[in-house]
């Protein structure tokens, strides 16, 4: 079957089918992103809650294809309790991975690590991306 | 059965299936040859060197607009070069529709439309305060005469609709729609990108008012396309692009342009390209059109009857006009499919294929798209066929 395996990892399947930290709170506090892959449809929202520079919460609302949503549902465990500076890392660090750049191995990106297969689909590479990156913007916005 | 065709497409490779020639088609040697002879032995610009070179290009820009004017029974007035459908339709809307439609005016069009055919004609009737009204599809999603006759009424002013949907691959019947359209006075503008390649069209017969169609779905070269207009609207329209070329008299305070086709074609047209499409034309009209359309109708049916059998997949335009199969594996984004037929080297296309308002009208979000054409055999048919089912079960195994 060769490469397609790599890709669809049992994390991202088990992701998919029971995703966590999904639908929005939207309550006092939270920052919010969305990000649209017109060409392939994916629509993904992220909010986080950010309190004495920990992540407090991470949610994600959104559809689109299994390594888009599963991609937002591994974001949101990782991040959860996670100190700011932390979390903003290893999403660097996960963004570099996926796109193939050089990246700080030695990071733990805990179960995002699977998204690497991505590597050898550079279609797919936004699917795994935009959720990481609307995660960061929600950041930006608690300054 | 042996195509005959394949070893003029140098693009073919053993490896890969090609499916996707409505989003482009590949190009036949004979078209490249003519696009290198352009850019080996001439390089110059047309209409303005008065030495050879420049009179060789200009012969061969203004023999291409002879023999594509020909191609759909025009006059070389009435075919203007632009850089696509696109900008074919943008044209029209944005002279002809922002001088010609008022507040209460309505355009009808459809769902069905590409949004090249679409998205000018909202911007026309946001600006405007004009009606945009939608023909409501059949039950398979056709655009029929009778629902056109309900949505048609005396303030209509234009009619924007697609000759073939890009999507379902539909037929629209359009000879009665300009008929009614003109009883009420309204103008056609056609949508030809996904026609031209498989029908003859004479614009004269059919008294269609605009028709625009491209190179790049017809075997030609991108960044070339084609607006054919009635000469008499032709002449009303503004160009919209104003620069070298398209004038007259250049004075400080009034200047006059050139008469159509030039007026339209500002700044240096790619001529490579205008050459390259008339090539291809002269390939198809070799073949003749109505040999590929039976030729691909074949292979649509033979792939569509064994597609159809396959459990786990629905296919959204059953009884396609042209060879365009529109389907989804069952609970499979088909983003994730798509990866599937692209690792197995299979290229179809996922996504709304610049229709959103067909897969809205579906109730998707996506779909997968394999569309067919001269250059593909049955041995690819069956690639296909085999690669879904396989695709089936793989995501089945995965758990979708």
């Amino acid at each position: 079957m060769g490469q397609l395996d790599n890709l669809y990892r049992e994390v991202i399947m088990e992701h998919y089918k029971n995703p966590r930290n999904k639908g929005l709170v939207r309550t006092e506090g939270y920052k919010e992103f969305h990000i649209k892959n017109p060409s392939c449809g994916d629509d993904i929202t992220i909010e986080s809650l950010i309190e004495d520079s920990v992540v407090k919460a991470c949610h994600h609302q959104g559809s689109g294809c299994s390594i888009c949503c599963a991609s937002a549902s591994v974001l949101s465990e990782i991040m959860t309790g996670k100190k700011v500076a932390v979390a903003k890392n290893i999403a660097d660090n996960y963004l570099k991975m996926v796109r193939d750049e050089p990246y700080d191995d030695t990071i733990d990106l805990e179960e995002a690590e699977v998204f690497a297969g991505v590597r050898l689909f550079p279609a797919r590479i936004k699917c795994a991306s935009i959720a990481w990156q609307a995660f960061l913007e929600t950041i930006k916005q608690n300054g | 059965m042996k195509n005959i065709w394949r070893q003029d497409f140098p693009q073919i490779n053993s490896e890969s299936v090609y499916l996707d020639t409505a989003a482009m088609s590949f190009k036949p040697q004979a078209v490249i040859d003519e696009v290198n002879h352009y850019y080996h032995d001439l390089s110059v610009n047309v209409h303005r060197g008065m030495y050879q070179e420049s009179l060789e290009a200009s012969k061969l820009y203004e023999e291409a607009r002879a023999k594509i004017a020909a191609f759909i029974n025009a006059s070389v007035e009435e075919t203007v070069f632009t850089r696509g459908t696109t900008s074919s339709i943008n044209l029209v809307a944005s002279s002809y529709g922002l001088e010609m439609i008022g507040s209460g005016d309505e355009i009808i069009t459809s769902e069905l439309e590409h949004h090249s055919s679409f998205l000018p004609w909202q911007m026309v009737a946001k600006k405007k305060h004009a009606v945009l009204k939608f023909i409501p599809l059949s039950i398979e999603g056709r655009i029929t005469v009778e629902n056109f006759r309900k949505t048609i009424t005396a303030k209509t002013k234009v009619v924007a609709l697609t000759y073939v949907s890009n999507v379902m691959g539909y037929i629209t019947p359009i000879q009665e729609i300009i008929e009614i359209a003109h009883e009420y006075g309204a103008v056609v503008v056609l949508d030809g990108a996904q026609a031209v390649q498989h029908m003859a069209i004479d614009v004269k017969a059919l008294d269609v008012d605009f028709l625009a169609f491209s190179g790049h779905k017809m075997l030609g070269p991108t960044g070339i396309g084609i607006l054919y207009g009635k000469k008499t609207l032709l002449d009303k329209m503004e160009p919209l692009e104003l620069g070298g070329d398209m004038n007259e008299d250049v004075e400080k305070d009034f200047s006059t342009w050139k008469v159509t086709p030039y007026k339209f074609e500002a700044g240096t047209m790619p001529v490579a390209s205008v050459i390259g499409m008339s090539k291809a034309i002269e390939y198809l009209q070799n073949i003749g059109l109505s040999n590929i359309d039976s030729m691909i109708r074949q292979l649509y049916k033979y792939t569509y009857a064994q597609l159809k059998k396959i459990p786990g997949i629905t296919i959204y335009n059953p009884d396609a006009d042209t060879g365009i199969i529109a389907f989804n594996l069952d609970n499979v984004p088909s983003h994730d499919a798509v990866s599937y037929f692209a690792d197995k080297r299979i290229c179809i296309r996922a996504g709304h294929h610049c229709a959103m308002l067909v897969t809205k009208w579906l109730g998707i979000p996506s779909c997968l798209r394999a569309s067919f054409y001269l250059y593909n055999t049955y041995e690819e048919a069956d690639k296909l066929i085999q690669t879904t089912k396989n695709a089936v079960q793989f995501f089945r195994e995965l758990g979708f």
